[in-house]
């Protein structure tokens, strides 16, 4: 027992909070620029610029990574590093930390801009930086982490309030996931190669992409709205009960479901059982969390009709609860056989990004900037405009793109009662541009609302002056445990070790991914061999290098499914074993173009030739951009030695000391090349990029063709 | 450097899985009978943490 004679008096350290503000705001604006260019560069392929750092396939990947790390990243480390010292009663563990922890990320993001416009990715979607980048993420992700445990350690608060533990979820989860899908050996300085290979990659590299959204982009933004809801409704939350029981459910059924985002795929069947399953099965926690919000405001609607803070969290909410009831939907596979592929994904997943993250961002944005600043907001009518123009920004994105996703889907399969396809896929293509054209003016009135938030939040700040050592007081913990009445739960006694606790939560959270793990390592007994599949030559490994590094599976998908209309349009349907040498998997998740799993032998060199030089010379209406570069830029030789070396280290069969010949039969393929395209009338030197990619397509799927071939001649 | 195959060498690793399910669902349902038979007065005090009116003489 303690008394109040022992209050102690400590600071709430508001600066840091004040910064990840900023940071997010910041990180918000660029984030949602880079969508809006990429969005717009669909509708106009002029936008490319005709300059490789600015066409989709780069600018794509700094849309997502910017939006889910700058973005919401930011957000995380806002919400966290206010809520916790206050569910805590602490000051932050270290005022050093924090600040290596804030410098340290926003290097990382600054980094990882750099590099993914420069070319430098690993090819593996939400996960496309190199090496030295995730090291660096790795660290200062321990940073984050010894400075919440060291806050959580030295805290007043006996309790720990639920909010704390979806962040000791997320801190584990996402070092669990970064590290296991990061797995990779480099070759370069600023490149590798993934550790796994197609199958074995895809199954490693959707756990972590499906359970970063779980754990980045849900787990932490759930403790921030079992925090700051109930603190801004001024209530406590409707069910305590339920929020224990929804963290739980939650973070266990979570880790198992990333195969949904296979289904039809190469991946053996039971794997894609398990994964719709526990998706259907993530219903019940999602709608509880949701209900659980909505329902603390039970009886203060009144509350939410003046407080512009509360209407931007109960769209937070209730997006969250239409992302998360569509999610295990479009994991039955009848429905993923419509939805995937298409726009419908993008739709799905923008409620997501700009209802749930997007809002509940904006909202305790709203609430905190006055609170640092000892002031009130500058204008409620503005931040009112901002919601409904927000909210009609949101509406006008993701309308046109569920109407695109359908429209996508029927056409692609519609046969004419002749048997033949009815559609050409540039028909599908060129048909979505006014779609795309409404979906960027979606995102403009999204953007806009951003701006008048940022003005907003600015004149606030002006207005007041920021508190940054809030002063409070609260009584340390008492040593000694006074047992009430015999009541003894083994909770609490885990809640007065705190070390023990977090030794006791890292071993429940790795159990939890040994769990999904374990199968992932086994799936390679369950691949059948196709021997017919041979490693890549060097000039094809080279010209695949250069098509993971132009970002060509942001738009082209290497998965023919097992459908008829799939089968028709692209040939043969896609086998587990054609993929054993593919490091890293680029199965794509959307097709912008055409699958390109059986692009090897369809057309000639030439036709690639003048393609990549002008895509709407030979299809014309073609959204892609033209990747002249390719024509000038010089294959790396250099390195190819090296990459061959890495490739043996992954298992890839090329004999002994083939790393010093293997220029020698990249150069003979590469004459090879120059002299088909001669026979074409086209002039171009044997080392130039565009030979190595070429030789890279005219190669893709075919292994599986020439077996069949063999096969008819027996 | 394989590492990755390791786990195939393991006699019986495919009953690790089954195992783990069956740890998932035992430690649930555990939990959900805690969290539903908690006392009313832990989970009052709990859940105004957030508020800031809760004492803190436990």
């Amino acid at each position: 027992m303690t008394n109040s004679s022992q209050l102690e008096k400590f600071y709430y350290d508001n600066k840091i909070v004040k910064w990840f503000a900023y940071a997010t705001i910041f990180w918000g604006l660029v984030g949602m620029l880079a969508g809006l260019l990429a969005a717009f560069q669909l509708v106009f392929p002029v936008l490319n610029m005709n300059t490789a750092a600015t066409t989709f396939g780069r600018v794509r990947p700094v849309h997502t990574n910017a939006v889910i790390f700058a973005f919401v990243g930011n957000g995380i480390f806002m919400g966290v590093y206010y809520s916790l010292q206050r569910l805590c009663k602490a000051r932050m563990f270290n005022d050093f930390l924090s600040k290596l922890h804030f410098w340290g990320w926003q290097l990382i993001i600054v980094l990882a801009a750099i590099t993914l416009l420069a070319g430098y990715t690993t090819g593996k979607e939400y996960a496309e930086l190199e090496w030295p980048i995730d090291i660096l993420i790795t660290l200062v992700w321990v940073v984050f982490g010894i400075n919440m445990f060291g806050t959580i350690i030295k805290r007043r608060e006996r309790h720990l309030y639920v909010a704390i533990w979806f962040y000791i979820a997320t801190f584990v989860t996402v070092a669990m996931l970064h590290i296991v899908n990061s797995w990779e050996i480099p070759f370069s300085p600023l490149k590798s190669y993934s550790w796994y290979a197609g199958v074995q990659d895809a199954l490693v590299q959707w756990w972590y992409g499906h359970n970063a959204v779980a754990f980045f982009l849900t787990t932490p933004y759930l403790g921030i709205m079992y925090y700051f809801l109930p603190k801004i409704a001024n209530r406590p939350v409707y069910s305590y009960r339920l929020s224990i029981i929804h963290f739980w459910a939650l973070i266990f059924i979570y880790i198992w479901a990333g195969p949904h985002h296979l289904l039809y795929t190469a991946l053996p069947d039971w794997a894609q059982s398990l994964g719709t399953v526990f998706s259907v099965m993530l219903i019940a926690p999602s709608w509880g969390g949701m209900l659980n919000g909505l329902l603390t405001l039970r009886g203060a609607w009144d509350k939410v009709r003046e407080d512009v803070t509360l209407k931007f969290l109960v769209v937070a909410v209730t997006a969250y609860g239409m992302a998360t009831f569509e999610g295990p939907m479009l994991s039955l596979k009848s429905v993923n056989a419509i939805s995937h592929f298409t726009d419908w994904t993008i739709a799905h997943v923008h409620v997501g990004a700009l209802g749930w993250n997007g809002f509940l961002t904006f909202g305790v944005l709203y609430w905190l900037i006055p609170r640092i600043f000892r002031t009130n907001l500058y204008s409620t009518k503005l931040a009112n405009w901002h919601f409904w123009i927000g909210t009609l920004g949101i509406v006008f994105y993701v309308v046109p793109m569920y109407w695109a996703g359908f429209m996508q889907s029927l056409a692609w399969k519609e046969f004419t009662p002749e048997g033949q396809l009815k559609y050409q896929f540039l028909e599908t293509v060129t048909q979505m541009r006014p779609f795309y054209a409404m979906r960027g003016i979606g995102g403009t009135l999204f953007l806009i609302g951003a701006v008048m938030m940022t003005y907003n939040l600015i004149r606030t700040a002006r207005a007041g002056k920021a508190l940054n050592d809030e002063p409070a007081e609260a009584a340390p913990l008492s040593k000694v445990f006074v047992e009430e009445h015999g009541s003894y739960h083994w909770h609490r006694w885990i809640e007065r070790r705190p070390v023990q606790m977090l030794v006791f939560s890292l071993i429940v959270v790795a159990i939890g991914g040994m769990i999904e793990i374990i199968p992932t390592f086994l799936i390679k007994s369950n691949i059948p061999t196709i021997s017919s599949v041979k490693p890549y030559t060097p000039l094809e490994l080279q010209g695949r290098d250069i098509y993971v590094r132009e970002g060509c599976y942001t738009c082209h998908s290497q998965m023919v499914r097992p459908f008829r209309s799939e089968v028709a349009r692209y040939g043969e349907y896609s086998k587990a074993g054609e993929f054993v040498y593919d490091h890293p998997f680029q199965w794509g998740s959307k097709r912008t173009g055409p699958d390109l799993a059986r692009i090897g032998g369809k057309y000639p060199d030439s036709w690639h030739f003048n393609h990549m030089y002008e895509p709407s010379s030979m299809s014309p209406g073609s959204v892609m951009p033209s990747y002249s570069w390719l024509f000038e830029n010089e294959i790396d030789t250099g390195i190819t030695g090296a990459k061959i070396r890495a490739m043996q280290t992954l298992g890839v069969p090329y004999p002994e000391g083939y790393d010093k010949t293997a220029n020698a039969d990249l150069m003979k393929q590469a004459e090879g090349i120059k002299e088909s395209l001669a026979k074409d009338k086209i002039q171009i030197k044997s080392d130039r990029e565009i030979v190595a990619l070429i030789a890279y397509l005219q190669r893709v799927g075919k292994d599986i063709k020439l077996q069949q071939k063999t096969v008819a001649s027996n | 450097m394989k590492f990755k195959y390791y786990l195939e060498h393991i006699t019986g690793v495919s009953i690790y899985p089954m195992v783990s399910l069956l740890i998932f669902i035992v430690f649930f349902t555990a939990l959900t009978i805690w969290a539903l038979k908690a006392k009313k007065s832990y989970i009052t005090e709990v859940k105004n943490i957030p508020l800031g009116n809760n004492n803190d003489n436990n």
